[in-house]
């Protein structure tokens, strides 16, 4: 500054300091933040006033009158028969049902591990330095002892059918092997939609017009009802492995037009660059296009994985006990009747669980990809 | 027999022969005939529209020409995807818009095209990179994104991926059309010093003085036609065409 002065032969205006508003300390955060302009501080009032009515009860409900442990759903209730607070001995007694359903009581430690597997294998990949050949056979290996342990059959396992499998293990295996298999389909979907090539171009486009006009529901069933009357007799897939199959190709549908739009929004530059370097189609989109492509649609891409991840709540109507079909088969039980509300509840806590953590994830990976991005 | 492997030995590098390119109804290039021998330096210049980037993008068919026949380093442009991928190879393209891919640091810009496309061993790609970096003078900035770059570290870091594949042809598209004033000499500095070394170059550019001190030969081309083509003494000193010295007093100007 001195300097320039100088060399201008006079002063720099300086500008002039405005007092600043307090910003600071509780006050000035509340000030800032609640009651910055009228509106703002009755908009302000309002919430204070919903938060008064709903917060109590729902916690004299949850916590206080909650009981923890009763032997049966009587217990439970009041002497006017009315419950007073949440059942949560009813989750208690259940909690083995609900989170394994018919699996084999005394191997329920199988499933127990294939889910501690999974949550594993779900935080090593966030890591992105795993990400690499070492993580793709880490899968591979789990996914190995995760079939083992549900199926069994060998190492001493006693065999366990799949039409036993239920409860979170069954929405997990659904849910994980669903993206797994469905993401890569959807990129080359996307990538044959955007094809020089006019036949596969149709293909892709079709294929993916056709199960987007689809209701799942309808896949679902087609997968598990009609799909046997095609075969020849004899031949018969197991009813999981066809809704597997079935929900995979689903989503892979949504997933190819959300990589789409991340495709359709690299300039054309970057493929000028590349095909300039020589690279070729593959390496171009491998190593330049779909990095920039996905690293772009993060927030649409677990929007549809989210979605996915609740959609596996569908195939009970096509008779699998999916986590959510095992806490509808234990309200059935005749000694606890009549407590929805908790095993809602307690379900809904499990799929928040997990749809929070991947959207936390998403938002850690967009802020990494921003900013090697820019400064 | 041996009269072609005279000719591969000192013939054109580039030939293009009776080249014709439309989009669409609109005739961009009007029978082109262009070439530039072995370590010749080119520079094409001509109002805007005049077809001059078509042309140059034709030689590593980012555009696709319809007509006529173009051999770059003996093998010729067709729709066999092997042979543009072998062309590709030994021309080096520099872009306006420097075109770097911004989710990989500088030196990973520069190794990608080595260890992918010639197979180099990293460590070998990663000495070979440092060491173009050092030549356009930006070695310090290996590990940054090209998006913490000014535009002018931008373009040379484009000119040293291009030069890490060791191309014989290097092609210019108006490199510095994008930057700020400041930062043209930093770029022009470094095609100096790549002329110096003998690269055959062919360049699209309006910076005349640039081309007054590499070129060995200056084009002129508008309408979608070679107008001139001559030595630079010549080619400023005493323009033969009318549309030459209309464009020239008019670039020349201020």
């Amino acid at each position: 500054m001195a300097d320039i002065e100088h060399e201008l032969g006079r002063e720099l205006p300086v500008p002039a300091a405005r007092p600043r508003p307090r910003t600071h300390g509780p006050i000035g955060w509340l000030r800032a933040n609640l009651f910055s302009s009228l509106f703002n501080t009755f908009l302000t009032l309002i919430a204070l006033c919903l938060l008064a009515v709903t917060i109590p009860p729902i916690i004299r409900w949850g916590l206080v009158d909650a009981v923890w442990s009763a032997p049966d759903g009587l217990a439970c209730r009041g002497a006017d028969g009315q419950e007073a607070g949440a059942c949560w001995a009813f989750v208690g007694d259940k909690l083995r049902f609900i989170l394994f359903g018919r699996f084999p009581y005394d191997e329920q430690w199988r499933p127990l591990l294939v889910v501690a597997i999974f949550v594993g294998l779900i935080v090593a990949s966030c890591d992105r330095r795993l990400w690499g050949r070492r993580l793709v056979g880490l899968w591979l290996a789990g996914f190995v002892a995760v079939g083992v342990l549900m199926w069994g059959g060998v190492l001493g396992l006693t065999y366990v059918d799949t039409s036993l499998w239920s409860g979170l293990p069954l929405t997990l295996i659904l849910a994980v092997v669903g993206m797994l298999f469905a993401f890569p389909l959807g990129i080359l979907l996307a990538l044959g939609r955007r094809s020089e090539l006019p036949a596969v171009r149709a293909v892709c486009v079709a294929y993916i017009e056709l199960v987007r006009g689809v209701p799942l529901i309808t896949v679902l069933f087609m997968a598990s009802v009609m799909l046997p009357l095609f075969l020849p007799s004899g031949l018969t897939i197991d009813k999981l492995l066809r809704a597997q199959v079935a929900f995979i190709l689903f989503a892979a549908a949504y997933l190819a037009e959300v990589v789409r739009g991340g495709l359709q929004a690299i300039p054309q530059g970057q493929i000028e660059a590349a095909d300039a370097l020589g690279l070729g189609y593959w390496r171009r989109t491998r190593l330049i296009v779909l990095p920039q492509a996905l690293a772009m649609v993060i927030p649409p891409l677990v929007n549809t994985f989210i979605g996915t991840f609740k959609d596996t709540s569908l195939v009970i109507i096509i008779g699998l006990f999916d986590l959510l079909g095992t806490v509808n088969a234990a309200l059935a039980d005749a000694n606890w009747q009549g407590f929805y509300v908790e095993a809602y509840v307690f379900a809904a806590a499990i799929y928040f669980g997990f749809c929070f953590f991947m959207s936390r994830y998403s938002l850690m990976l967009e802020r990494e990809f921003n900013q090697s991005r820019q400064h | 027999m041996a009269e072609s492997n005279a000719s591969d030995a000192d013939g054109p590098i580039i030939a293009m022969r009776h080249v014709h390119k439309w989009f669409g109804d609109f005739h961009v290039l009007k029978d082109i005939n262009l070439e530039v021998g072995k370590g010749e330096r080119v520079v094409v210049c001509g109002p805007s529209g005049s077809g001059k980037s078509t042309m140059i993008r034709c030689v590593n068919r980012l555009e696709e020409h319809q007509q006529g026949q173009i051999i770059v380093a003996g093998i010729e442009l067709t729709a066999d995807l092997k042979n543009v991928e072998a062309i590709r190879r030994e021309v080096g393209m520099v872009f306006q818009q420097f075109n770097l891919f911004p989710h990989l640091t500088v030196l990973e810009n520069l190794t990608l095209a080595p260890i992918w496309v010639r197979k180099m061993p990293k460590r070998d790609a990663d000495e070979l990179a440092r060491l173009y970096l050092e030549r356009v003078r930006i070695p310090e900035q290996a590990d940054k994104y090209p998006g913490q770059l000014s535009g002018g570290q931008q373009q040379r870091v484009a000119i040293a991926r291009s030069l890490c594949m060791k191309p014989e042809i290097m092609l210019f598209d108006e490199p510095t059309s994008a930057l700020d004033p400041e930062m043209i000499k930093e770029v022009l500095d470094v095609m100096i010093e790549l002329a110096e070394e003998g690269m055959t170059m062919v360049c699209v550019t309006h910076e005349m003085g640039f081309a007054r001190t590499v070129a060995d030969t200056m084009v002129f081309m508008d309408q979608g036609e070679i107008v001139e083509r001559a030595p630079p003494a010549e080619f400023f000193a005493n323009p033969k065409s009318e549309r030459t010295r209309l464009f020239l007093s008019q670039i020349l100007a201020h």
